[in-house]
């Protein structure tokens, strides 16, 4: 789950991290009374999106006066920003985040993932702040320092000194470098987090060291134990249909074609989307049902597919282990019951009880095309919706 | 021969009065597994399917002299029940759980480190020698007894590649599901070593999805240390970045983890790869061919 850049700012606050003062803002007057009130010579007026590289597509300004934070609150909010991360159709700005500026020294990046060859959490550091940590990766990679974490015992003080001294912070920053290092730490194992990423972190001319940027996500598995990351969710930000499928448990993702596909298992789901492709098909979304899905959820899952104004035709492909394949044919024609269905329908299913999922099917009056095996479906689908 | 399990191993469930462990317990029976225990703190003394029900993994391990146990804890609790395990010295853990947090799972990791117990899992479908030994949720009868080696992130791409194998009449050794997790116990490159020494695993289905470089390592370790014919499958070729496709760890990030990486390194390092998933079967049977393996390999009629 991800969560906006004011949101962040605040957990951060809360472990000790220094992040510079501000106020999230819904319209232009709470923005300039979000100014007023900060009273900084120079205000940073920011889109929140969840999409990094805001500042390239313009959505950050910095205001010299409250009429200065108006006028780019008023072209900011409702402007669809289109980012490297936001792809080609863009994000609408609904919030900003007004925030006092900077003088700015230096600029540094500070991170933390969890490094899947070690199953240890990673904090990596680096001279290069403001610019992709990819990006450094792949031209400097020598400029990325990284301290890897014992769970046992959680990151130690001379790990932050260590990566401080590598990215030369400078000497007397040392020990706040070092608070911020371990904050951050902190935040990331007890909130639950995936990602932390500070971008850049900032050395200022008052002698701080603070996060002028950050990026938090968390952990969907562990979000049942943290009830407050779970209040910062916006669903403005999300898919209404990957909403719509989340609230039945239903993994689902929305995706650019018109082929709506339901599978079960992750794997088989994704790979149904790779052979649909593989014979020129285009698929409209990825969504497993999972092993021990219901009638009730199959036939919220077909729904979902079917109200996609994109999908001109939907391929069902099930391989029953746990899950019967006449729960499967219970749920498609319940789904089609409610709603109806116009479009092609290619069946292909195969496991536990697969004769009474046929049977169901065959009964059903519906028009559906059967497929012997994977392949087989997926070449029917898309020679009738082609 | 087989590796991890087979006709002599005993096994404890943990998590057995549950809706999904009693399920599972209930068909792993009637495949012939010799499930000896269950674990549900609270019920110790009861019966459940004819099998006994202990309050603590000690207990049951003392009564039966169990080697190996399943969970079916939900995700809360799952990372207690591994590290009980760990903790009991037990050959073999497999962990079925779906949605432990990540930290969880470093912790665990953390915990057996110089300990005994080879965990398999989480998030995975769990371990199967056909015609001896069934533990997880797999559907028991599209597998038939035999000699080709499968290992897998995913479970239904499992079942689809194992049906393809058994229709066209080639049996398994052992089908080994490692999980979809990012942190998981046993990995590729452990399994493979297991069916390189397996006299009865003539070769070896690998299959791997997006995220992560655990294919890459694999492919290395193959080109540098197998002595048997390996295929592979990548699911996940046409997945979006930064979208996790229902694994936790099926995810592209920072341009890391996808599909055509995996592919180009498994290919160069000698493993035919099959195009779609539903040639996986077909590409192991032409390498068996090749490698004069194919009459050894062919153990029942094709269906």
């Amino acid at each position: 789950m991800n969560i906006h850049e004011y949101q962040g700012k605040e957990l951060l606050r809360e472990y000790g991290v220094a992040v510079p003062n501000g106020k999230v803002a819904f319209s232009a007057d709470e923005a300039v009374e979000a100014a007023k009130e900060l009273g900084s010579a120079v205000s940073v007026v920011k889109a929140q999106i969840h999409a990094g590289g805001r500042g390239k597509a313009g959505g950050v300004k910095i205001a010299k006066t409250l009429d200065e934070v108006r006028t780019y609150a008023e072209e900011l909010l409702g402007k669809t920003l289109v980012t490297h991360q936001t792809g080609p159709e863009g994000k609408e700005v609904k919030r900003l985040f007004i925030e006092e500026g900077s003088d700015i020294q230096s600029e540094y990046y500070v991170g933390l993932v969890m490094d899947r060859a070690s199953s240890r959490v990673v904090m990596m550091a680096s001279e290069e702040g403001g610019t992709e940590i990819e990006e450094v990766a792949e031209k400097n990679p020598e400029k990325i320092f990284r301290e890897y974490i014992d769970p046992a015992v959680g990151m130690q003080p001379y790990q932050a000194r260590r990566l401080a001294f590598n990215i030369n912070i400078p000497k007397d920053l040392l020990k706040q470098a070092v608070k911020f290092m371990l904050g951050l730490y902190n935040v990331y194992m007890e909130k639950d987090c995936s990602v932390a990423e500070i971008n850049p972190l900032v050395t200022t001319g008052d002698g701080s060291v603070m996060a002028l940027d950050a990026k938090l996500n968390f952990d969907s598995n562990a979000l049942y134990r943290q009830k407050d990351i779970l209040e910062y969710r916006d669903l403005d930000e999300e898919d209404p249909k990957e909403i719509e499928a989340s609230k039945f448990d239903l993994s689902y993702i929305a995706l650019d074609g018109n082929i709506g596909c339901m599978v079960n298992g992750a794997g088989l789901a994704m790979s149904t989307m790779d052979i649909i492709k593989y014979y020129n098909g285009d698929p409209a979304n990825f969504l497993d049902v999972g092993g021990g899905a219901t009638a009730e959820k199959v036939t919220e899952a077909f729904k979902i597919i079917l109200e996609d104004d994109q999908v001109k035709g939907i391929y069902v492909n099930i391989f029953g282990g746990i899950m019967k394949c006449d729960v499967i044919a219970d749920g498609v024609v319940e789904a089609t019951k409610q709603i109806g269905l116009e479009i092609p329908l290619v069946v292909r299913l195969e496991g536990t009880n697969v004769e009474t999922g046929k049977q169901i099917l065959e009964e059903s009056g519906l028009n559906i095309t059967a497929a012997d095996s994977m392949a087989d479906g997926a070449q029917k689908i898309v020679s009738q919706v082609q | 021969m087989s590796i991890f399990i087979d006709k002599d191993t005993k096994v404890v469930v943990q998590g057995i009065t549950g809706s999904t462990g009693l399920f599972h317990t209930q068909q792993a029976l009637a495949y012939g597994t010799q499930i000896v225990g269950g674990v549900t703190p609270g019920k110790g003394g009861t019966e459940i399917e004819g099998v006994p029900v202990f309050d603590t993994l000690h207990d049951a391990v003392i009564e039966t002299g169990a080697n190996a146990t399943v969970i079916y804890v939900p995700p809360a609790f799952a990372a207690d029940a591994i590290i009980e395990a760990v903790d009991e010295e037990m050959d073999l853990a497999i962990c079925i759980t779906e949605g432990i947090p990540v930290s969880d799972m470093m912790n665990v990791k953390r915990f057996m480190e110089g300990k005994k117990t080879r965990l398999v899992g989480p998030n995975c479908p769990g371990v199967i020698t056909p015609e001896e030994c069934k533990i997880g949720i797999m559907p028991g009868y599209i597998h038939k007894k035999g000699h080709v080696g499968v290992v897998s992130r995913s479970g239904t791409l499992t079942y689809e590649a194992v049906h393809q194998l058994s229709t066209n009449g080639v049996g398994q050794s052992t089908a080994v599901g490692i999980g979809g997790d990012p942190v998981n116990g046993t990995n590729f490159i452990d399994v493979l070593k297991e069916f390189n020494e397996d006299d009865d695993t003539k070769a070896v289905i690998m299959i791997g999805e997006i995220g992560g470089t655990a294919e890459e390592e694999a492919a290395e370790w193959i080109r540098d240390n197998m002595d048997k014919p390996v295929v592979g499958f990548i699911g996940g070729r046409t997945a979006p970045p930064g979208k996790r496709m229902g694994h936790a760890g099926a995810i592209i990030s920072g341009g890391k983890g996808t599909a055509d990486e995996k592919i180009k390194t498994l290919e160069s390092c000698g493993v035919d790869v099959a195009d779609t998933p539903a040639e996986i079967g077909d590409t192991l049977i032409s390498s068996l061919k090749q490698n004069n393996l194919f009459e050894k390999c062919l153990t029942h009629d094709p269906q």
